[in-house]
């Protein structure tokens, strides 16, 4: 070995470490929220998928912290005074991963896919003349009836998203998983790398085209600064706290609360709420099976539902965590009312419940609650609903499951003592129930509703109304008679609102609170 | 002998038919609904509805079994209903973790758990083997995930020897592989080393009591070369049986082993595949597993006749 030669292998192993450093400032290690299993967030609306596809599909348009929808892939849009035509134009420049360039063909071939799946979407396509290619940048909608939150619909982050793919993918059936992960986000995914349940990898795009503003939410510049983010997916909530600890990774989107008083001992981990939105627990009333479908019944279970007892079991006693909101909709959003949710404020009346179902023959009736015990918020509800149905005078049967079955066995119609259900529990990101057009679980359309079919015409018009509400006003006034309604229909129970932390390492810095993980503009140092 | 593994292997297609066919019903009657899970919460019952029917899942039970044993017969176990990727490409990326985590297992396994049987059969009654019987009552009490939590605890978290989670292939150094899976091979070897143990001392006690023991004894033999030549040797094909029948509990063990240090094993692929209703990896895997159980198994048949030239095939 010649003298050079040894000089300088020895200058690049001492250099190793500062190397291995810079690289690893340049990859992100996240945990998520749950695991990566498929990657179609138009198809499916799990959050997570969603929160993956924001990555690598962009959006024509925005929300930012206000939920203002903002330009995103577009340079801009004109819209007729009576809002029935809507012409937009696509920035230049714009380039999917495989290098095409975006068109107008491709935004509607996936505008179309999107609007059979979201509700938005159909409400769009319900009154959609022509959705016509004006050239390679420029498109129109043309409705028969004006449309006044076609810039929320296209910009909202709740899934489905209006993300854009290529023609060739989004011609895609809406009802089937896509299969080629080609968007034209910040980040590419690199199929070759992902290991379903275990690690997903997104690498930098270098011809993304960045917006000039600066990055909030979905809106504005989405600046990347790692070259990978890996997200890691281990399937215990001990290990992956561990790994946070240990610096095994550097940003975890859900910590359990059990392990928050740990992890907040630990100075070089950050911990701050996730999403500001927060969530809304539900337990959830089949209305077409006895003794849930006579009012009178779901009226005693809000009249003894005590939202601080669930919210206690599902976040614990850290009271910045929970509060009690007698609402369907988000609390501090701009919307939000109160409006006809007296029966859940105040002493909570056990006795009452029991007179009223006394007086509807209903004191003993068997109430079949369905819970997935290996999801945590919905096994903390599922003990509290037990506990309270016994308290009020229902024979409970207490069948303890899995998320899975409960995903099934609530699509059934049938009694219970078919394979039915009377009660499930699940949750709402808040996101989604700043108003009504993401809030499926509002809808109270009968057989066409959500899980439980809710069945009220008073509900279905206050959602019209808000539709076609022509200002601020209007809509407020329109959220607050939906409110009072769906207390009076119990459409289903909100069970408190709730709020989320995330945990990140002191040295990865520019960590938002968002309902769902911002990557742009963190920087790990 | 040929003949007789050949006689095997040709045995194990009837037992692979029964397997998948009780695995297809099974699944068939469990409840639960992969199009559930991929429409999400948000969802409607439609939605779910058209889900399901473009999965094909509402077809007869005959209808999707006969298909899927079709596809599997020309070499396809199908594509999982969620990432829509092929099954077989599913554990092609698992299997390696799982093999190395099972693979280091069993050598350290093996290497603790039978000196410390002969150990023990040799000062049967002494402090040694009294010591090897606590540590046997030990392995087998504490569960496998506690195991592993002590471990990540003391030696990742306190001691920052190991790291708490995730794998290294060998292609990238034997030291970083064995530093990735030493915790878990601890962990999940525990159960497996009180128990190799405990049939070791049984066993050598049985054949250190034989005549031909005393007789090599009072010929003057060393105590090494009885203990490990004579003894060990006959007390073999006890020991490699319970090898083998411990296999498959070390597979189950490699799903919490996989789970709690976040190997991103066959374990894992299935337990997830279970909880998401996908259909096909869940088939592909159980039929993997018999598969791999059934030739382990018979390779344990067939050394028995290494170790005992008497027995013959």
């Amino acid at each position: 070995m010649k003298r050079r030669e040894l000089i300088s292998g020895v200058a690049a192993g001492l250099a190793m470490p500062a190397i291995a450093r810079a690289q690893g400032a340049r990859v992100l290690k996240f945990v998520p929220q749950a695991n990566l299993s498929s990657m179609d967030a138009v198809a499916g609306t799990q959050y997570v998928v969603r929160n993956a596809a924001l990555m690598v599909w962009d959006t024509l348009y925005g929300v930012n912290a206000k939920l203002e929808p903002q330009p995103q892939m577009c340079e801009g849009h004109e819209a007729s005074p009576d809002l029935k035509t809507w012409t937009f134009k696509l920035r230049p420049g714009l380039k999917f991963h495989d290098g095409g360039a975006v068109t107008t063909r491709d935004v509607i071939a996936s505008l179309e896919r999107w609007m059979v799946r979201d509700t938005m979407g159909q409400m769009i396509k319900g009154r959609l003349d022509a959705l016509e290619a004006i050239d390679d940048r420029i498109f129109r909608f043309r409705l028969n009836k004006p449309f006044a939150k076609m810039l929320f619909a296209l910009g909202k982050n709740n899934a489905p998203v209006a993300l854009i793919m290529p023609e060739r993918i989004a011609k895609t059936d809406p009802f089937k998983l896509i299969s080629e992960y080609v968007g034209s986000g910040p980040m590419k995914f690199n199929t070759s790398e992902w290991v379903p349940g275990s690690k997903a990898v997104f690498e930098k795009f270098a011809d993304y085209s960045v917006r000039p503003e600066a990055g909030e939410w979905l809106a504005g510049g989405k600046r990347m600064y790692f070259d990978r983010v890996e997200w890691l997916i281990p399937s215990d909530a001990a290990t992956a706290g561990a790994a946070l600890q240990n610096g095994e990774v550097d940003w975890w989107e859900t910590p359990l609360p059990d392990l928050v008083p740990l992890l907040k001992r630990n100075r070089n981990i950050n911990l701050d709420i996730s999403d500001p939105l927060g969530n809304i627990g539900s337990l959830r009333f089949n209305h077409l099976q006895p003794p849930f479908n006579d009012v009178r019944a779901r009226r005693a279970v809000l009249m003894a539902l005590s939202q601080a007892d669930y919210m206690q079991a599902v976040v614990g006693d850290n009271p910045d965590l929970w509060k009690e909101s007698a609402s369907y909709f988000t609390p501090g959003t701009a919307a939000y009312t109160d409006a006809g949710g007296e029966i859940l404020k105040g002493k909570r009346d056990i006795d009452g419940a029991k007179k009223l179902l006394a007086e509807a023959g209903l004191l003993g009736a068997k109430v079949t609650l369905v819970v997935a015990m290996d999801v945590a918020i919905t096994k903390a509800e599922g003990e509290v609903t037990a506990d309270l149905l016994k308290k009020i005078g229902f024979d409970v049967d207490f069948v303890a499951t899995d998320w899975g079955t409960v995903g099934a066995r609530r699509a059934k119609k049938d009694p219970p003592s078919q394979g039915g259900w009377n009660i499930f529990h699940t949750w709402h990101a808040g996101a989604d129930c700043v108003n009504p057009a993401p809030y499926t679980a509002l809808d109270a359309g009968g057989d066409k509703a959500w899980f439980g079919w809710p069945k009220s015409d008073g509900v279905q018009k206050a959602i019209a109304d808000w539709y076609d509400a022509p200002d601020a006003a209007a809509e407020k006034a329109a959220m607050a008679a939906i409110n009072r309604l769906s207390f009076e229909n119990v459409t289903y129970a909100p069970t408190g609102f709730f709020l989320m932390y995330q945990a990140w390492r002191s040295n990865v810095t520019g960590v938002v609170k968002a309902p769902f993980p911002v990557f742009w503009g963190v920087q790990k140092s | 002998m040929w003949a007789y593994a050949i006689r095997r292997i040709i045995a194990t297609i009837p037992v692979m038919g029964i397997v998948a066919l009780f695995v297809f019903s099974l699944l068939y009657l469990a409840p639960g609904d992969p199009a559930a899970i991929i429409a999400g919460d948000q969802a409607t019952p439609a939605d779910v509805e058209r889900i399901r029917a473009s999965l094909g899942l509402d077809r007869p039970f005959l209808v999707r079994f006969l298909e899927w044993l079709w596809n599997v017969l020309n070499g396809d176990l199908g594509v999982s209903i969620f990432t829509n990727l092929p099954v077989a490409h599913m554990i092609k990326q698992r299997i390696e973790p799982t093999l190395s985590l099972m693979v280091l297992t069993l050598t350290f396994a093996i290497s603790f758990a039978v000196p410390m049987g002969v150990v023990a059969a040799w000062k049967q009654g002494k402090w040694v083997d009294r010591l090897v019987m606590v540590v046997a009552v030990l392995g087998f009490s504490v569960p496998v995930f506690v195991v592993g939590y002590v471990l990540a605890y003391t030696f990742a978290l306190q001691l920052d020897w190991f790291p708490v989670q995730g794998y290294t292939p060998i292609t990238a150094g034997l030291g970083p592989w064995i530093n990735n899976l030493a915790l878990p091979a601890v962990a999940l070897g525990s159960a497996f080393i009180a128990l190799l143990a405990r049939i070791t001392r049984a066993t050598m006690l049985e054949v250190l009591s034989q005549d031909y023991v005393r007789t090599a004894k009072a010929k003057g033999v060393d105590q090494k070369t009885i203990l490990f030549v004579h003894g060990l040797k006959n007390a073999a094909v006890p020991i490699v049986t319970i090898i083998g029948l411990g296999f498959a509990g070390l597979i189950g063990g490699a799903v919490v082993t996989e789970s709690v240090f976040a190997i991103p094993g066959v374990g894992r692929l299935v337990v997830d595949a279970i909880l998401r209703r996908d259909y096909p990896v869940i088939q592909g895997v159980v039929l993997m597993f018999s598969f791999v159980y059934v030739i382990v198994n018979l390779g344990v048949d067939l050394l028995y006749t290494v170790f005992d030239p008497r027995i013959r095939y």
